[in-house]
């Protein structure tokens, strides 16, 4: 008998589990004892990290993208179309497209986060982004051509795709502005949901005191209700107001529909249990990245990390073992201080981050792992 | 115990700050004035956080219930 494992997803987590079960399970897939099928809906796969630097003209999107079937090991199969429906009873997958129906063994899902900026009254209209593709050029389109005026970021959605990105944007374009001698006429404010910047304490209050070394303004408990594109304004929960000129909003975040319809968590996040990753709500089932609702970050380096996690409990589990691999936690993030200078932090569900001083090589050691995640895709890294 | 019937109810039990005050936010944001939300959190950090961001919102937090090993938050959209 075959086992079959399915995994639903093609971003970090999706693809580096692929890759390391085809490692792992090598003799059991040249025996055709086992059987990895990894679903994704568009056939390439998309580093995120990279839109970033798309605004400021440094990266282009294409540099983010690379075809699945370069990336995904041979012994995989590859599936591009979009699940319908996950029957968790008999434990079958019904797709969108032509794929005929598939049954499972194990499932995993790793269907990430997508962006749901239409919860927000003229959000779309008024704002921009950098968490899409179009998002990312749409504001590269802007920001190039931005000399004056008020530049407010609002952390509107969380949680959202990398806690990180929105303090390193307002210190990227702080230097940015900076260095090319306009930062005397571009007021830059920072909007975050709660009392202080970051969601993480620690990184909070390391991030505050740099934030007023470098003039840019806070708004703190701003939650994001409307925007009024004409007027161009943002008004929060709160009864605040802000003037903007350039608006980049975190657009609120949501899981895929699916999770929820078929009873495997809210909002599109699966309830598992934060140790095995495991769904809590039917067997045999795992959710890992930002899919997995364990309260750590929605960062490409939990995804990694968890999918090592995964992929040895599933080995056991196919092999009859008991599974034992679990997962602590551990998130690991550069921070961009600046065009040319970063932080970093390490932590997990026991240890709090201490982010690192801010240096020239910290920056060169994002962006030498930003090159190198290919790798990290691959399996290898 | 408090003989108040929430609207809705968000069960952050388990969830680490700021998850339980997010989650509230997102409820609150969702629901109509005058709709009551209770928010359950086993995180200290609910006892300073939620009645600040009440205040601030200016809604009202209308009881706060103390339970075997958590807390239920009682509050009422402006």
């Amino acid at each position: 008998m075959t086992d079959h494992v399915v995994i639903v997803g093609g971003g970090t987590g999706g693809t580096v589990l692929a890759n390391n079960l085809a490692n792992r399970l090598e003799p059991e897939l040249d025996a055709g004892d086992v059987r990895v099928t990894l679903v994704n809906d568009d056939p390439d796969h998309v580093y995120k990290p990279v839109w970033l630097y798309v605004p400021f003209g440094q990266r282009e999107p294409a540099d983010g993208r690379r075809a699945l079937d370069e990336l995904v090991d041979d012994a995989i199969d590859l599936t591009i179309d979009r699940v319908s429906d996950i029957d968790t009873e008999s434990q079958r997958l019904q797709f969108e497209g032509r794929t005929p129906s598939v049954d499972y063994d194990y499932l995993v899902l790793a269907t990430g986060s997508t962006l749901e900026p239409d919860q927000i009254p003229g959000l779309a209209e008024g704002g921009h982004d950098y968490y899409s593709e179009s998002g990312a050029t749409a504001l590269r389109d802007e920001l190039l051509t931005f000399t004056e005026g008020e530049l407010v970021l609002s952390v509107i959605g969380s949680p959202h795709m990398c806690p990180a990105a929105p303090l390193e944007f307002v210190f990227m374009a702080d230097d940015w502005f900076r260095e090319r001698g306009l930062r005397e006429d571009v007021d830059i404010t920072y909007t975050y949901p709660i009392q202080r910047v970051h969601g993480n304490p620690h990184i909070a209050e390391w991030a505050r005191p740099i934030m007023e070394e470098r003039d840019i303004q806070v708004e703190t408990f701003f939650n994001a209700d409307a925007v009024d594109p004409e007027a161009e304004t943002i008004t929060s929960m709160e009864g605040t107001e802000l003037d903007f000129d350039l608006l980049v909003g975190i657009p609120p975040h949501g899981g895929v529909d699916l999770v929820e319809s078929v009873g495997l968590g809210d909002d599109g996040w699966v309830d598992v249990d934060k140790h095995t990753l495991e769904a809590e709500a039917a067997e045999h089932v795992y959710a890992l990245g930002d899919t997995a609702d364990t309260g750590v970050p929605n960062a490409g380096s939990v995804a990694h990390y968890q999918a090592g996690v995964v992929g040895q409990r599933l080995a056991s589990e196919i092999r009859g073992r008991p599974p034992t691999a679990t997962y602590d936690g551990k998130t690991l993030c550069f921070i961009e201080t600046g065009m040319d200078a970063a932080s970093f932090v390490e932590f997990d569900y026991e240890n709090p981050p201490s982010p690192a001083p801010p240096s020239e090589k910290l920056h060169w050691s994002k962006l030498a792992y930003n090159e190198s995640y290919w790798l990290t895709a691959r399996g290898l890294l | 115990m408090t003989t108040i019937e929430p609207d809705e109810t968000v069960d952050a039990r388990g969830a680490a700050c700021p998850g339980p005050l997010m989650d509230l936010i997102g409820k609150v944001r969702s629901v109509d004035s005058g709709d009551v939300v209770r928010l359950l959190s086993d995180t200290d950090q609910s006892h300073t956080d939620v009645p600040e961001w009440v205040e601030e919102a200016g809604n009202e937090l209308v009881a706060v219930e103390e339970l075997d090993d958590y807390t239920a938050f009682y509050v009422e959209k402006a």
